[in-house]
């Protein structure tokens, strides 16, 4: 006969959302996290001056107050530059798409020539134009070849060829691979697999990808002549550095509305195509 | 009897997106106008442009052989104040973007809360960081602390709306079955809606982390610190290799934050 040796389980009487264990894992991942906190903000404001700091509303009303009313007659002056910001953004885009394409083919795991030399070329190409955004390329393109437009397009392009080509190899890796070896068993070229078997394939996402690189390219124009690149940026860096917030007010106003036209087109593009 | 149907010899290829000719006859004709009159704008200097491949060439050899010694206390400085702002505007980004985002979906709150808290998100979503950095420096000072204000607030923009938009796709019966047990509003949040969304704020969180270095790297630029003010000073300076160094580091700290971010938010789902 066997006596029961084992106590039953003791149950809490309470009802909690998770075991003692995970809450204390918890609360000490919480803890280390406000521990940190505690540390870069302390290193971050090692040389902040505090009175400047607490100025600040009186400082944001003072520039609120000269920016009211937005100056109007400043519209006629920025038609120009909107149109030199719209071709940057457009130029560039077409300029990264172009450059884009041919990286994505070589990037895509189906259709690289080498998994071993170019493949890695290709992805480091996409890695490191992604990983610097269109303002540094653009203060890099300014100092080499001066300020200007020229400056602008490339540096937009530059950032888009990252962008377009990782969608893009994407795109083409996530390919039905049957139409591709359908068109490969009737004894068709790597060209001619690639014209007739992929392309019909990633077309709509590649049209979708420009456009939704093209809207944002427009966001990006329209600062990048802070740094001497052109467009619309360089009135306002103009207006800022004279303190003229009456016309920054008027840019905004212009940027704003600009971005908003170019967001419902891209979602018109890529509405008709999905 | 009818003459059999003359089939075309060869097989041309359907078009695959514009099914119209006439559509895509004013496309390609449209396209080449706007290229034309774009080109035509452009004024290129040929002089300028070929002194612009030398200094390139320069500018490729300061990449190559970059220079991590000479500036290294200046680029040390900018390195810690931008994944030290990166890191506080984020949480304070969360922090303050989790109340935000409750208020505004639209399945929990009441119709002011709700419309208040959209136009706290379009507001901050409507502007780009660097137009934001500028009016914060000017408002607070050059230096990190702006960067910090400047972040954190495009960050409630990103993360509220994000989070707003997970919390009304939420699973309606489990809200309804918490509802039914006589929960109070902040049992509802706690028991329905957390556990429903935690998983996709960590990741929004991560990723957010992710894009905050990637502006402190822009907003230097204009005055809001971080390793972009140490980048643009070598840059002003014509030091090419110092600026080749800081680019190289951006790029890795970039590929470190984004294949971590993208492990953790992989193990999440």
């Amino acid at each position: 006969m066997t006596t029961r040796s084992t106590a039953p389980p003791r149950y809490p009487q309470v009802w909690t959302f998770r075991p003692p264990r995970t809450r204390l894992a918890l609360w000490v991942g919480w803890l280390l996290l406000a521990v940190l906190f505690l540390i870069c903000w302390r290193l971050m404001n090692a040389n902040t001056l505090w009175w400047f700091v607490a100025d600040a509303p009186s400082q944001a009303i003072d520039i609120g107050q000269r920016m009211l009313p937005p100056r109007l007659a400043y519209l006629p002056e920025l038609l120009v530059p909107l149109w030199d910001t719209l071709n940057m953004a457009t130029l560039g885009t077409l300029g990264g798409v172009l450059l884009a394409v041919p990286v994505a083919f070589l990037a895509a795991r189906n259709t690289t020539p080498s998994m071993r030399l170019v493949r890695p070329a290709a992805l480091l190409v996409i890695v490191a134009s992604r990983s610097i955004n269109s303002l540094i390329w653009a203060l890099l393109l300014v100092a080499i070849i001066g300020p200007g437009l020229l400056a602008g397009i490339l540096a937009i392009a530059l950032r888009s060829v990252g962008f377009v080509g990782k969608l893009l190899y994407e795109a083409i890796e996530e390919s039905d691979p049957r139409p591709v070896e359908a068109i490969a068993a009737t004894g068709a070229a790597r060209a001619q697999v690639v014209h007739y078997g992929i392309v019909p394939q990633v077309l709509p996402a590649f049209w979708g990808i420009s456009a939704f690189r093209w809207d944002i390219n427009i966001r990006e124009s329209t600062i990048l002549g802070l740094v001497g690149a052109g467009g619309i940026g360089m009135k306002l860096q103009a207006s800022i550095d004279t303190l003229a917030w009456s016309q920054v007010a008027t840019l905004l106003l212009v940027i704003l509305a600009t971005v908003v036209v170019s967001e419902w087109l891209a979602a018109r593009i890529r509405r008709a195509l999905i | 009897m009818s003459a059999p149907t003359a089939y075309p010899s060869r097989w041309r290829r359907p078009p695959t997106l514009i099914r119209d000719p006439r559509w895509r006859w004013a496309l390609r004709v449209g396209a080449l106008g706007y290229l034309v009159l774009a080109l035509g704008a452009l004024e290129l200097d040929a002089a300028r442009i070929a002194e612009g491949l030398e200094r390139g060439a320069h500018f490729l050899r300061g990449f190559l052989q970059p220079d991590f010694t000479s500036r290294w206390r200046d680029i040390q400085q900018g390195l810690i104040e931008s994944l030290t702002m990166t890191l506080t505007a984020t949480v304070a980004g969360i922090l303050l973007s989790v109340p935000i985002g409750i208020g505004a979906a639209r399945n929990l709150v009441a119709r002011p809360i709700y419309l208040a808290c959209r136009a706290i998100v379009a507001l901050s979503r409507a502007l780009q960081e660097i137009i934001i950095a500028i009016f914060l420096v000017a408002m607070f000072g050059f230096g990190p602390f702006a960067g910090f204000m400047t972040l954190t607030f495009a960050s409630i923009g990103f993360l509220a709306k994000l989070l707003a938009d997970a919390i009304e796709e939420i699973d309606a019966s489990q809200s309804e079955a918490i509802r039914a047990t006589g929960a109070s509003w902040w049992q509802l949040i706690h028991y329905a809606v957390q556990p429903q969304v935690m998983p996709r704020l960590i990741g929004l969180s991560l990723y957010r982390l992710d894009i905050n270095f990637r502006e402190s790297a822009v907003i230097g630029i204009v005055g809001a610190g971080g390793i972009g003010a140490t980048l643009n000073t070598a840059i002003e300076r014509y030091e090419y290799d110092s600026a080749g160094a800081i680019l190289l580091i951006i790029i890795v700290i970039v590929l470190l934050v984004e294949y971590s971010s993208s492990h953790v938010r992989k193990y999440l789902q």
